[in-house]
């Protein structure tokens, strides 16, 4: 009982830090339905920026994180819309698709020749101690990274909720054409969507790089995560990426333990077809639902 | 009224004129191109060496890999990400069977053929249901699934470290152990299925693709059922995958999981992308382009798949039906130039 509580909570910990890639994911969907295969890639990529920024300022990890950050929201906010984005939202969603799929294998392959083919040690944020509690252990880094994560989310849900930019971005993803009528500058609205998913990708890289290191190929299995997360739980909505999150995080780390650790992969994969199969609009979600 | 319409007459008759010329001119050219490559490919062994002519049965292999990934996205348009795996599917499946059943190679292929084809059928079945792109995903999915099947059994497959030895088959007791004769096998295995590709593009039924993509509503108003079409397509897709596979097997001499992984099927995408989906030379032009171009562009290195997903994404952006849809592309061009240049 005590293994299997130290692992609920290492699951959901590492469920949060899916949520915040599956989040960002779904928000492009919902404002422009941009379907951004290279999110796994954003975040792999944003943990080598935040780590070339450490050697090049001498600085610890926190700080390097504050000044990568405007870095990554250029390129994967700003340059990502911009440059394209914008450009290929005339066609149907299909050339965009391939767009972003070329943007993948662009930040892979340039990582690997930037940083090298081999795995680069990252700094944990929070030291990795053991906490033992009523028999129960847990790891100091599992709960912060689960209360940083959580406060993101919940922090994300009052902006969108609770501000005038948040509801115009709201009423941008029910229907752009009111929102235009409205006067609400869809454009500008669609341009803070990719800026927030920027912002919650290098979030994510800061707190599941130490676990994975920094690695070229990791955005292949975090985009995996991502994705599965997001349609899961449900894909038109932020609270269904949030909890598919969780429900990854859990099975795989479940999963891997008393089942099989080399397809620990394998457990969500298979609940993400039965998903399909059976509820395509996700857990959490319902039918033909938007919002953000 | 009735004064202008002559004239209006008149204009659309020249611009027809115009445009019956330019894409007269058009199609010799493209008649001209492909000649000129058929007899190329045909005396290539008298004039490369053993690697040259692996380079161009690996093209050849990828070509028909690319053709699969065609039928789906190219023509019932759904994106799929597990086209790789499916080699990965037919390869391991051909070479097992021949190296652990003792069975023909050629029975082999086909055994492997039908294996991907109804294990394609059963993947999309569930995704192909649902509107949008849960095709992509759950195809994405797939491929990481095969991937990690094959790494782990490994008292099957060998593990990461794949089999190795592969013979090259033999026909007749005739042996296709040499670059050139087996060189020849992939190119008449490119041509059946480059023909089987064309018949069924102008057949009814290629036809009932073509009206799918271009107008859904339209053709399910005149009782196609798109999803049945979209199955079909993407199971067929799928079985040429693994023809490929059963092919790159003893072509390479040896197979591993990392070769069929995810990064190969977004390959394949981008590869279909810059050729051109949904036209019969997409998949040459795109495979040429990944397989061939870097040899020749050696000063590149490690850099040829940055510089060559740039080129795609750029190629997306000006001209979003890949360098096949060039030629087309500029006739528009030219004739609505020339319609202007009359007004």
């Amino acid at each position: 009982m005590a293994i299997f509580t130290q692992l609920l909570i290492a699951g959901i910990a590492t469920g949060a830090i899916y949520a915040l890639i599956a989040v960002g994911f779904s928000l492009l969907w919902q404002t422009s339905e941009t379907i951004n295969f290279a999110q796994g890639e954003f975040v792999m990529f944003s943990g080598f920026v935040i780590l070339a920024v450490m050697g090049y300022f001498d600085v610890n990890v926190i700080p390097a994180f504050l000044i990568a950050l405007p870095i990554t929201l250029l390129l994967f906010g700003f340059l990502f819309k911009t440059l394209l984005v914008s450009p290929l939202i005339k066609y149907s969603d299909f050339p965009l698709v391939i767009a972003t799929i070329g943007l993948g294998i662009l930040l892979k392959e340039g990582a690997k020749e930037i940083w090298g083919a081999n795995a680069l040690r990252f700094p944990d944020v929070v030291p990795d101690q053991i906490l033992k509690f009523a028999g129960i252990r847990a790891s100091v880094a599992d709960l912060a990274t689960l209360g940083i994560a959580i406060f993101i989310i919940i922090g994300l849900q009052l902006f969108l909720n609770r501000t005038f930019i948040g509801r115009s971005m709201e009423a941008t993803a029910q229907n752009p054409d009111v929102a235009r009528i409205l006067g609400i500058d869809v454009d500008r609205m669609i341009l803070y969507t990719f800026l927030i998913n920027a912002a919650l990708v290098t979030v994510a890289a800061l707190l599941i790089t130490p676990a994975y290191l920094a690695k070229f190929s990791n955005g292949e299995t975090l985009g995996l995560l991502a994705f599965m997360a997001a349609i899961v739980g449900g894909f038109n909505q932020v609270r269904g990426a949030l909890m598919g999150g969780f429900l990854i995080g859990v099975l795989e780390n479940l999963g891997a333990f008393y089942i099989s650790t080399q397809y620990r992969t394998a457990f969500p994969i298979i609940l993400l077809i039965l998903v399909v199969l059976f509820k395509p609009e996700g857990i959490f979600g319902r039918a033909e639902e938007r919002r953000v | 009224m009735t004064d202008k319409s002559p004239n209006i007459d008149q204009r659309v008759h020249g611009a027809s004129l115009i445009e019956d010329t330019s894409s007269r001119i058009l199609r010799i050219v493209g008649w001209i191109i492909y000649a000129v490559v058929i007899v190329a490919l045909l005396f290539a062994p008298n004039y490369l060496g053993s690697y040259g002519l692996y380079l161009l049965s690996f093209w050849a292999v990828t070509t028909i890999a690319v053709q699969g990934l065609n039928l789906t996205m190219g023509y019932a348009g759904k994106v799929s990400l597990a086209q790789a795996s499916f080699m990965g599917i037919g390869a391991y499946t051909s070479t097992l069977l021949v190296q652990k059943a003792g069975i023909s190679f050629w029975i082999g292929l086909a055994i492997a053929a039908l294996v991907c084809t109804a294990i394609g059928a059963l993947i999309g079945f569930p995704a192909l249901r649902v509107k949008g792109h849960y095709l992509a995903f759950v195809t994405l999915g797939f491929n990481e699934l095969v991937i990690l099947v094959l790494r782990n059994e490994d008292q099957w497959t060998n593990g990461p470290l794949g089999i190795l030895g592969i013979t090259r088959p033999s026909i007749f007791g005739f042996s296709l152990f040499e670059a050139d004769r087996f060189y020849y096998f992939c190119m008449i295995m490119l041509s059946l299925v480059s023909l089987a590709m064309w018949y069924m593009i102008r057949s009814p039924w290629g036809r009932a693709f073509k009206a799918l993509r271009d107008n859904p509503n339209r053709a399910e108003s005149l009782g196609l059922s798109t999803t049945t079409y979209t199955l079909i397509a993407f199971a067929i897709g799928s079985g040429l995958a693994g023809i490929a596979g059963v092919i790159h097997a003893p072509m390479v001499e040896f197979i591993d999981p990392q070769s069929f992984g995810l990064h190969r099927s977004l390959i394949f995408l981008l590869m279909l992308m810059s050729g051109g989906r949904g036209t019969l030379a997409g998949p040459f032009i795109g495979s040429f382009f990944v397989i061939l171009l870097p040899e020749w562009l050696r000063f590149t290195e490690d850099y040829y798949l940055i510089i060559f997903s740039i080129f795609v994404m750029v190629l997306i952006i000006f001209f979003p039906q890949g360098v096949a849809g060039i030629g087309p592309y500029l006739q528009k061009r030219f004739s609505n130039a020339s319609k202007k240049g009359k007004e």
